[in-house]
């Protein structure tokens, strides 16, 4: 369906890409959207830099949910592994997933590209976000042995909006892929809705992978929740970590830091590291409109 | 501030199965609601605090059958972390419809999971009841082994239940002594994340629960949301409690008001003190 859709939409572009320059595709593509059958969709990109493409996956993994978004809310104008576009194009959301390769040029300049030609950079996933995984590689592998510099995205790039996790779950891309169209398309109290939705994604975002700021790991859970007298003892975050690194002892977490891959989950998930009344009073109506969205039809 | 949450209705109720008051905290709400629950279909199994390795340890456990529900009964004070196993409860036990019990911090982080379920696939749509348990403050479990060891005098091993109430802190042992003190005594002992909570009734539970209100045996019941009302209604109807209007008991929804006011007045006290904890310096405020 992906892929009968991009077939339609590619001849014009491509006749034009050679000649035109980088702003003339951009606004040869707009008459075109006008001719699908929802006229304000926003645009969106998956840029994949160093990352196992298992974000993409966990996208992929809103089965019918992804056609729903696809058709609806998004046009994927640019994704290597579904899309069929060779560069960066003009868009309204950048999902990034992995990090940066400092001696990779082409990722460094892809980067840089996203962020001038994104309205909004999503870090999608613990690599783009804080490293994750990458944060211990140091080269010496075939076959580019001396790629063994990589950073998370925020080290290059201003980013908007933070996704942890390995992988982040479907739901959560899909809540920040509703929410973004909200954000972007909606109505004011939509708006409004979805802003203070998208805040605390934000924020983790400008608080980026600082090392003065964020460990992105188990040791964020000791010295921004516990260290803090903050820890109730809720669990979330051993729930929530991925590797099953973190166990409750005596009513609290036990982080096994040998085992823990820096995804940046259990903190995002911890109750005591954000929270807004403003946005978890409103659950049932935020979880409705998600659902609403997401079943256009109605049932 | 809205100290009691949204609610739709407010009664005193109390489960009407014998067996399950035999051993229960209260009015058995939490444990008659989840075997109803099981029995009917609603939910497929709950997260509940089970026994730990030591005694008067809870540990949270995903109950698939009526016994495991029985056997859960009570309150430890001590914390459980239930949502330590929520992403178990779907993706080892293979649950669709979870209940799950929880103290308001715990409801809360529930309710954020459900919304932003960073680390947890396929979990955030498949909770179908949460109860929630109305929660002053809780205990590590050295802090409750020393409160009620060296100030109650009562070995674990012969301890039957332990009780908040009435400004003392109760324990019962089996062979019928009692216990108290005062619970000034205990403050020093709380869980120090248990000082910036500003929620005392689980306000975002489907339906929400404590002794608090209402008489010795009966419960305070709060229902909340529609899909609270819902299962509420059908297991009254179907005689799994019977009820009395909150109106009608002494001390009613005025103590609840007052103590909820009371415990979030204090804490939220605390959070201010926190901002300006050091010397030009703060601590962490978690609330955005
Ligand atoms: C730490 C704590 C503090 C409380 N403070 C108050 C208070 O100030 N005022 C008030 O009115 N009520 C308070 N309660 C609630 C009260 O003690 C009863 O749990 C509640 O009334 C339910 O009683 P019941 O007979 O309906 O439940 P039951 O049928 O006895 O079931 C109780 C349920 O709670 C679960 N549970 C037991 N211990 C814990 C725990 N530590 N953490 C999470 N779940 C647990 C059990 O597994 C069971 O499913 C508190 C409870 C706890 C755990
Ligand atoms: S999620 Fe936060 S509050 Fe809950 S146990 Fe972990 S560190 Fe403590």
């Amino acid at each position: 369906m992906i892929f009968g859709k991009k077939e339609k939409k590619e001849p014009a572009p491509k006749s034009q890409e050679p000649k035109a320059p980088v702003s003339k595709p951009i606004a040869k593509e707009e008459p075109k959207k006008e001719e699908r059958p929802v006229a304000n969709k926003i645009t969106v990109g998956h840029v994949h830099m160093s990352g196992c493409t298992g974000c993409l996956v966990s996208l992929a993994d809103n089965y019918e949910g992804l056609f729903t978004i696809l058709d609806n809310y998004a046009d994927l104008v640019y994704c290597l592994t579904l899309a069929d576009a060779r560069h960066i194009p003009k868009m309204d959301v950048a999902l990034v997933e992995g990090s940066v390769c400092l001696q990779d040029e082409l990722s460094v300049e892809e980067i840089k590209e996203t962020r001038e030609k994104a309205a909004v950079v999503v870090a999608l996933g613990g690599c783009a976000a804080y490293g994750n995984i990458t944060r211990f590689c140091r080269g010496g592998q075939w076959n580019q042995p001396q790629h063994e510099g990589f950073v998370p995205i925020g080290d290059v790039i201003d980013v908007d909006v933070y996704i942890p996790g390995c992988a982040p779950c479907p739901q959560q891309i899909r809540n920040v892929c509703v929410t973004a169209y909200l954000l972007l398309k909606g109505n004011a109290e939509q708006q409004a809705l979805a802003k203070a939705y998208l805040a605390p994604l934000m924020a983790l975002a400008s608080e980026g992978s600082k090392a003065t700021s964020s460990e992105a790991c188990g040791c964020d859970i000791m010295t921004k929740v516990i260290n803090q007298g903050l820890c109730m003892g809720c669990g979330t975050c051993a729930t929530s970590c991925p590797v099953f690194a973190i166990t409750m002892e005596e009513g609290k977490p036990n982080i096994q830091r040998d085992m823990c891959i820096k995804c940046g989950a259990c903190y995002a998930a911890c109750p005591r590291a954000f929270f807004s009344f403003d946005v978890v009073n409103q659950y049932e109506t935020i979880i409705d409109a998600i659902h609403g969205a997401m079943n256009p039809g109605g049932n | 501030m809205d100290y009691l949450g949204k609610y739709k209705s407010a009664v005193a109720a109390r489960s009407t199965s014998a067996e399950v008051l035999r051993c229960s905290q209260d009015g058995g709400i939490v444990t008659s609601m989840f075997l109803y629950a099981l029995e009917e279909g609603i939910i497929d199994g709950a997260i509940v605090a089970g026994q730990g390795e030591k005694p008067w340890q809870p540990k949270p456990i995903v109950a698939t059958t009526p016994e495991e529900i029985l056997s859960s009964r009570g309150t430890r004070y001590n914390v459980c972390p239930n949502m330590s196993v929520l992403k178990e409860s779907v993706r080892k036990y293979g649950l669709d419809k979870v209940g799950i019990v929880g103290t308001p911090c715990q409801i809360q982080a529930l309710r954020k999971a459900q919304l932003y379920p960073i680390g947890l696939r396929d979990v955030c749509d498949k909770i179908a009841l949460a109860m929630g348990i109305f929660c002053m403050e809780n205990f590590s479990y050295q802090s409750m082994t020393q409160i009620v060891q060296d100030h109650c005098n009562v070995d674990l091993h012969s301890l039957k239940k332990t009780d908040i109430g009435k400004g003392k802190y109760w324990a019962y042992t089996n062979r019928g002594a009692v216990s108290q003190i005062p619970l000034k005594l205990t403050h020093k002992y709380e869980q120090p994340g248990c000082h910036v909570c500003l929620d005392y009734v689980a306000n975002l539970a489907d339906i929400s629960t404590g002794s608090v209100g209402s008489p010795d045996g009966w419960s305070t019941v709060f229902i909340r949301n529609n899909n609270g009302e819902n299962i509420w209604n059908k297991a009254v109807a179907a005689g799994v409690f019977e009820t009395k209007p909150i109106e009608s008991v002494k001390p009613g929804l005025e103590l609840v008001t007052k103590l909820a006011t009371e415990k979030i007045t204090k804490n939220q006290k605390e959070v201010e003190h926190r901002a300006s904890f050091g010397v030009g310096k703060g601590l962490r405020n978690p609330y955005i």
